[in-house]
């Protein structure tokens, strides 16, 4: 397993200020994912989540620095890199058929039309959307048009999944179902993610690996979380296990304070290159209150890097 | 009562319908008598209907039976000054499609390549502003010096009127298509030729035809009058002829169908629009 699968290494995104000088949304960014782990990266709105994922899309260039996959430079969006995008993106003049078709048949463009119709339809019915084939997007519901779209990201079998937001214009129990079967499948597949929210309990959920951004401008990767909890986690008890409250209080006391204040409290001894990985303590069942309780936090946590 | 609003719609218009033909009519049966006395020169003009006491201005019956006269013998032809509404129908047609569908074929690949490039764009865009508010009309002269035929003088200016609200709208169309559609192509590696057929033109469909449907109403606007000033065949030198023969009959049955040919033509488009327009 390599360490770094994917590898942001000294990463700038700069555009022109409207008074003539130049914004930094963040710089000297370095970051590392291991293959096959789902890291899911949190912050507030507008410190450049998007930015970074676009980049590694290759929708967007860095201003400085360079994004390795598998060891090689990235050089523009490829098929090895799917994106599930935040507001679907699904052409409307085609079927669902006809948009997972699409993606198939430029991964693939020799298959003939009936070969890729039948990979269309293994990953619709993936995605549990078997019988709406021949619906138009504007049929489906906003939960199933996001399944469109994850049908579409994974029929091109990519090496990296990429999703910005995908389920944040959706309500809590569609969200819920996608997020079972995304966990699902990427567990099955051991695909490697990366993923923005700003929804800590999403994060926990899916997460092997969170990565932790400051407000912008001027973004910095605070840290990388692992999650402590265990891999075959369901989503309605995560709350019972010791280590969930420690979690989220961290990533919800880093986005209520830290992500703000972390600037002027950088640590001395911080490394861009290598931003610490912490994993937040399992509290001594003694010493744990029930559920709810207010765990420890900072102190619970070992720094391990 | 509680039809529906196309229903009631439908019986006002029919309402309004007779109400207009009674009036027509009624205002076309009055004699001369009361009225000031016609100066002999404009009589000598206007002939026999001027002075047999009854209105010049034809009633909708004379109108009605004009119609169905030139509707049951359409094709007839004696001659270059007594051809079937058909025909000159058919001729106005012809050169509407053939300056039209030039037109299509130039402005929209050209419309196309304006609106992917913003250099090209900015490029255009004067001239296009300039020449874009010229009366077709104005284009008459230079045309038929020229080319030196009067048909093809008409085909041109047809061309002419039709080019620029394919080539704006066409433009407009490809610039905007959504930046996740064209991401989505990019992230699957499309090539550019693919991406120009199966995303940005399906997506600029719906503004292209807008383009489209606005260009066919000019067209058919022009036509008539460009067939005034080329004149030999056509529905506007139809009119025009019969202005000069003062059969106003034929004059108003030529408008009606005229209109009637407009309103077929942006039909088409319509369908033709709905068709290529998907909500999202
Ligand atoms: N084209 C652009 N020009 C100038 N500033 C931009 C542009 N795109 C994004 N930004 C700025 O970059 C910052 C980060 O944006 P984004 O990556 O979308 O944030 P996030 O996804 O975390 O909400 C924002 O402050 C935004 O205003
Ligand atoms: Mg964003």
């Amino acid at each position: 397993m390599s360490e770094k699968f994917i590898s942001f290494e000294g990463i700038a995104r700069r555009y022109p200020a409207p008074n003539g000088g130049t914004t930094t949304i963040f710089e000297d960014l370095w970051l590392g994912v291991p293959k096959g782990e789902f890291v899911c990266v949190i912050g507030h709105s507008g410190c450049g989540k998007t930015t970074l994922l676009n980049i590694l899309a290759g929708l967007d260039a860095p201003s400085e620095g360079v994004v390795l996959v598998d060891g090689r430079e990235i050089a523009g969006p490829s098929l090895d890199r799917a994106v599930i995008f935040q507001g679907h993106a699904l052409l409307p003049w085609r079927t669902v058929l006809g948009n997972v078709a699409y993606a198939v048949s430029s991964r693939h463009p020799k298959k003939s039309k009936a070969e890729v119709e039948a990979h269309a339809k293994r990953f619709i019915k993936l995605v549990g959307l078997e019988g709406s084939e021949h619906k138009r997007p504007a049929e489906l519901s906003g939960g199933m048009k996001q399944r469109v779209g994850i049908a579409r990201a994974l029929s091109i079998e990519p090496k990296i999944l990429l999703m910005d937001e995908p389920f944040s214009a959706l309500d809590a129990l569609t969200r819920g179902t996608l997020q079972d079967e995304v966990r699902r499948i990427c567990r099955e597949t051991g695909q490697t993610v990366f993923m923005i929210t700003h929804d800590v309990d999403e994060a926990i959920y899916l997460a092997d690996r969170v990565v932790l951004m400051t407000n912008g401008p001027g973004a910095m990767v605070a840290e990388t979380v692992v999650n402590p909890l265990p891999v075959d986690r369901e989503r309605t008890d995560l709350h019972k296990h010791p280590a969930y409250y420690p979690l989220r209080n961290h990533l919800i006391e880093f986005l209520v304070t830290r992500s703000r204040t972390f600037r002027d409290h950088v640590p001395a001894d911080r490394d861009p290159r290598r931003p610490p990985l912490v994993r937040p303590e399992i509290p001594v069942p003694a010493a744990a209150p029930a559920a709810g309780g207010t765990a420890p936090q900072a102190e619970t946590l070992r720094n391990i890097a | 009562m509680n039809l529906s609003i196309g229903t009631r719609a439908s019986a006002l218009s029919a309402v309004i319908l007779v109400v207009f033909l009674l009036a027509w009519h009624v205002a076309t049966q009055g004699s001369t008598a009361g009225g000031p006395p016609m100066d002999p020169e404009y009589a000598k003009l206007m002939g026999l209907t001027a002075t047999t006491g009854k209105s010049a201005m034809p009633g909708p019956l004379d109108v009605g039976a004009k119609l169905l006269e030139h509707l049951s013998r359409p094709f007839y032809d004696n001659g270059p000054n007594d051809k079937g509404i058909g025909i000159q129908l058919g001729w106005s047609i012809a050169r509407v499609a053939a300056g039209y569908g030039l037109a299509a074929l130039v402005a929209i690949p050209l419309g196309f390549v304006i609106g992917m490039s913003p250099l090209l764009s900015r490029a255009f865009d004067p001239f296009i502003q300039i020449l874009k508010p010229v009366s077709p009309l104005a284009w008459m002269p230079l045309a038929l010096y020229t080319i030196k035929d009067s048909g093809a003088s008409a085909i041109f200016v047809i061309f002419i009127c039709s080019v620029w609200p394919m080539l704006v709208n066409t433009a407009f169309g490809v610039a905007s298509v959504r930046k996740e559609w064209l991401n989505v192509a990019r992230t699957l590696e499309v090539g550019p030729w693919r991406r120009a057929f199966t995303v940005i033109l399906p997506a600029a469909a719906p503004t292209i035809l807008t383009g489209m449907r606005i260009s066919i109403g000019i067209a058919w606007l022009v036509i008539v009058a460009a067939e005034m000033l080329v004149g030999g065949t056509g529905i506007g030198y139809f009119v025009w002829n019969e202005w000069n023969n003062l059969s106003i009959t034929n004059v108003i049955t030529a408008i009606l169908v005229i209109g009637m040919v407009g309103m077929l033509l942006d039909r088409m488009l319509a369908v033709a629009a709905r068709a290529v327009t998907f909500p999202e």
